[in-house]
């Protein structure tokens, strides 16, 4: 049986092991959230530094936490351990109200600061604006974007089963979005099939599209490059097919491209899932039941699926 | 209120099998001993747990490349659908029922459950559902390709235009597993509620039937509305109505509020027992009293109040508007304050106690240390921001594979061989035991921790093929999932070699208290009969030296000459 000594006296070793587990802890915590950085795509807009600032000090917590909680867990393994045929019990400690209190309150005090803080991000994110039904076979056109902040826009983007298509304002269309840097844009996402939704990781913003209602939807690249747009809800047989390319550029390289595009001709652009379709189809159509991809949009510029991405 | 005036009926209960309960055919019969159905629930459970992790391997083993190249895109979209299907409607709810039925009415000295037919009823549903849906891989298109969302439009498409196909026997199966746990729920409730010993008041009651119970709840009052959102997205897609279709007006985002009122709730229906399994282990192999009782008993009852009021955290990108999403960030991260009470308990409980590494006492450690790994991630989906970006990626994928795999079910695998001595009457074999603990945890760590960095780099979910930057997490990832399939084997041979052959239990190899370790091994058909014992103390009175019931000795005797 063990018995309880009643020290009154501080235990001055105790002590110092915690402070410097605490410490060391801190340490850790802190490197975890540095090296925390480093595990996102490049930050392409300016929502990215934000979501990634957040991202950091939750994972500096959660680390201080996780290290913390493990550590005593692995103490507990190393020198609580009972030695073979000993039956004895441990210190029958039954709880205690003010270890209870504390950890009551500080997690509460932790969330709830983690929480309001998250919403001054989302704030800065300032992304989503309103969502408006229409009927579905009517014109989308019809429903208008609402952003008066954004210079450039509102550029249509149609999510299909399986292509992306992207209507600028003069009526240019193409397979590949193009952005000018650091101008807010605005989009109106459309779909007319079933959900699917618009993720750029390099932007750190995703959108889901609901086919029956227009969303308004805005950003503002930081960065020039071509990063990947995925489709993010799930779509069908070849939704991971259902992919493109941002591509965010000067001022003027859009402008030029814009002009450019506009005096091409009309003609399919990217469309992966039909070209995987037209392949089910040559080897017999085997495999589960799935609805014929949309046919490919026609479109100013195709684009090139075969320039590699930067993120 | 506590009763011991148990309806006759329930004593008295003809056994439909001659010779039970030591005839093997009880197990394959509408039988109504709460044991027998417990275990047909696990045995059927474990069968089904094979099924979705064979289809889990065929998942991975086409994601260990980048490119869509073992089988179609359709074929792995139906794959990925019925693995998630099997494992949450024919694995997870079906082994925590049937830990349900064998551990509530022993740990609370109840002869069986209070509706015995209903019961066994509840059970035979799970057949029924099982076939239809395996009897969905034959059908001409396949079978659900929707995911286990079933989201419209997607899950409405119904591409060959057949009236029977794959998405409708789904739906009937998701229908009838809700009727299923809601029959389960209206008899765990009322059997905790009813018929627990005399003295056992709610607070001298376990903390495994404090969170079934609480379980339960969610069960009673989420299923409707998945059952009812189910069969809605049936007439849509069979008759041709449109609550959810937008050409007729009707809107697919009603759906995903009808699933997530249940589904995100359905989580803590399946946490919140292991949630108890780690308050009976933990206490008992590290020989101390559970940290601050009360408080782990009602953090239970703070968890089931707030599990209802957070779903909408599933839709932070799906056009919700702002306030909506500030609002249920809120609640979402309050939730982290009554799990953390229950986390830093069973630490507070390990500490300064004499531990015994025994097989359920290493699944639980591993579980316990995954689970606080996965509520901090969980915290962080909460986040609106952080949302938005990993949502729908494969961080959410690892984050629930956290929560469902390496907490829950590692603590399912504790209960199993907790509780196997009692309800088997045999030891099982450490050493297999411990193989399987050290084969689960390297496999499921290897598996889901570095999905977590895939899906920070963008790798949305629920792909077939992928772009190659993140090749290597989803290469160690399939690595991870094979060896889960290696941890089977150990599993199964001690399993079928122990029941068939393991050195008799005593009534209590653990020197554990509670009510079911004073019965003899394996309990008699309705256990106390009519000499229920009367709790006196808390159940967790290790080193305490308080007897937990009256006459403790004299129940300790006759388990022992029994």
């Amino acid at each position: 049986m063990t018995t309880t000594t009643n020290n009154k006296s501080p235990n001055v070793g105790a002590i110092v092991i915690i402070a410097v587990a605490v410490a060391l802890n801190l340490v850790l915590a802190v490197l975890m959230a540095r090296w925390s950085y480093s595990w996102f795509p490049p930050q392409a807009s300016s929502a990215a530094p934000y979501v990634d600032d957040l991202f950091a000090l939750e994972t500096g917590i959660g680390s201080f936490l996780w290290f913390g909680l493990t550590g005593v867990i692995g103490w507990t393994l190393l020198f609580n351990r009972a030695p073979k045929y000993d039956e004895s019990y441990g210190e029958p400690i039954e709880g205690n109200n003010r270890l209870e209190i504390t950890w009551t309150v500080i997690p509460t005090v932790i969330v709830f600061a983690i929480a309001i803080y998250s919403m001054q991000v989302n704030d800065k994110l300032d992304a989503l604006g309103p969502k408006q039904k229409y009927a579905l076979g009517t014109d989308p056109a019809t429903v208008a974007a609402v952003d008066p902040r954004a210079t450039v826009g509102p550029i249509d983007v149609i999510a299909r089963q399986w292509s992306w298509e992207f209507i600028y304002p003069d009526g240019v269309r193409s397979s590949e979005l193009h952005l000018p840097i650091n101008q807010r844009v605005n989009f109106r996402l459309i779909s007319e099939d079933v959900n699917h939704s618009f993720y750029v990781p390099a932007f750190r913003l995703k959108q889901d599209i609901i086919p029956g209602s227009v969303i308004s939807y805005s950003l503002t690249p930081t960065r020039e490059g071509r990063f990947r747009l995925r489709d993010a809800m799930f779509s069908g047989a070849y939704f991971s097919q259902n992919q493109t390319d941002v591509i965010v550029e000067s001022d003027e390289a859009y402008s030029s491209w814009l002009k450019a595009t506009a005096k091409q001709p009309l003609q399919p652009g990217l469309s992966p899932g039909s070209d995987l379709y037209a392949k089910r189809l040559a080897n017999g159509d085997k495999g589960w039941a799935t609805v014929p991809p949309a046919p490919a949009p026609l479109v100013n510029d195709p684009g090139d699926a075969s320039i590699p991405h930067d993120a | 209120m506590t009763s011991t005036k148990f309806d006759p009926r329930i004593l008295k209960a003809p056994h439909p099998v001659p010779g039970a309960p030591d005839n093997w055919k009880r197990f394959f019969s509408f039988n109504t001993d709460a044991k027998v159905i417990g275990i047909q629930y696990i045995a059927t459970s474990l069968l089904f747990l094979l099924v979705g992790g064979l289809l889990a391997m065929i998942v991975r083993g086409e994601l260990i490349t980048p490119p869509a190249d073992l089988v179609d895109p359709t074929v792995y979209n139906g794959l990925y659908t019925m693995h998630g299907t099997v494992m949450l409607f024919l694995f997870l709810f079906p082994v925590l029922n049937g830990l349900n039925n064998l551990l509530i009415p022993t740990m609370i000295g109840a002869p069986d459950m209070a509706f015995p037919r209903l019961n066994a009823a509840a059970f035979w549903l799970v057949p029924v559902f099982a076939v239809l849906l395996m009897g969905s891989f034959f059908l001409p298109g396949g079978p659900a390709q929707a995911g286990w969302w079933s989201y419209p439009p997607i899950s409405i498409q119904n591409p060959m235009g057949l009236f029977f196909n794959g998405e409708q026997l789904w739906l009937l199966a998701v229908a009838l597993s809700g009727i299923s746990s809601i029959f389960g729920a209206i008899n765990f409730v009322t059997t905790i509620v009813r018929m627990r010993a005399p003295g056992m008041g709610f607070f001298k009651m376990p903390l495994y039937c404090w969170t079934a119970w609480g379980a339960q709840i969610i069960q009673l009052i989420g299923l409707p509305a998945l059952t009812g959102g189910a069969i809605m997205l049936l007439f849509d897609l069979s008759f041709g109505t449109s609550f959810f279709r937008p050409e007729g007006g009707g809107d697919p985002v009603l759906y995903q509020h009808f699933f997530w009122f249940y589904s995100h709730p359905a989580v803590y229906v399946m946490v919140l027992p292991v949630f108890g399994i780690f308050s009976e282990v933990f206490t008992c192999y590290a020989r101390k009293p559970l940290f601050g009782y009360k408080f782990v008993a009602l953090a239970s009852f703070g968890i089931v109040f707030l599990s209802l009021i957070v779903w909408v955290h599933h839709m932070f990108y799906t056009g919700t508007p702002n306030w909506m999403r500030i609002l249920f960030m809120f609640t979402t991260m309050t939730i982290a304050v009554p799990t953390g009470v229950k986390v830093f308990a069973w630490v507070a409980t390990l500490w300064g106690g004499k531990l015994r590494l025994t097989t359920p006492m290493l699944f639980c450690l591993g579980g316990l240390i995954n689970f606080i790994f996965a509520g901090i991630t969980g915290v962080m989906l909460g986040t609106v921001p952080i949302d938005i970006h990993v949502g729908n990626t494969y961080f959410v994928v690892a984050h629930f594979h956290y929560v469902i795999f390496n907490a829950i079910v590692l603590g399912v695998f504790a209960a199993v061989y907790h509780w196997f001595p009692k309800f088997t009457g045999h030891m099982y074999y450490e050493g297999l035991g411990k193989l399987h603990f050290a084969l689960t945890f390297i496999g499921c760590t290897l598996n889901w921790l570095p999905l977590h960095w895939a899906g920070l780099l963008g790798m949305p979910r629920r792909v077939a093929s992928y772009d190659p930057e993140f090749a290597i997490w989803n290469v160690i990832a399939s690595i991870g999932a094979f060896m889960l399939g290696v941890a089977a084997i150990p599993f199964i041979l001690n399993m079928v070699s122990s029941w068939a052959r393991g050195p008799q239990s005593p009534p209590n190899p653990w020197g554990a208290i509670g009510l079911e370790w004073l019965l003899p091994s394996p309990p008699p058909a309705e256990n106390f009969e009519d000499d229920v014992p009367t709790v006196i103390n808390n159940p967790y009175g290790y080193g305490l030296g308080e007897p937990q019931v009256a006459d403790e000795e004299y129940y300790i005797r006759r388990a022992q000459e029994a």
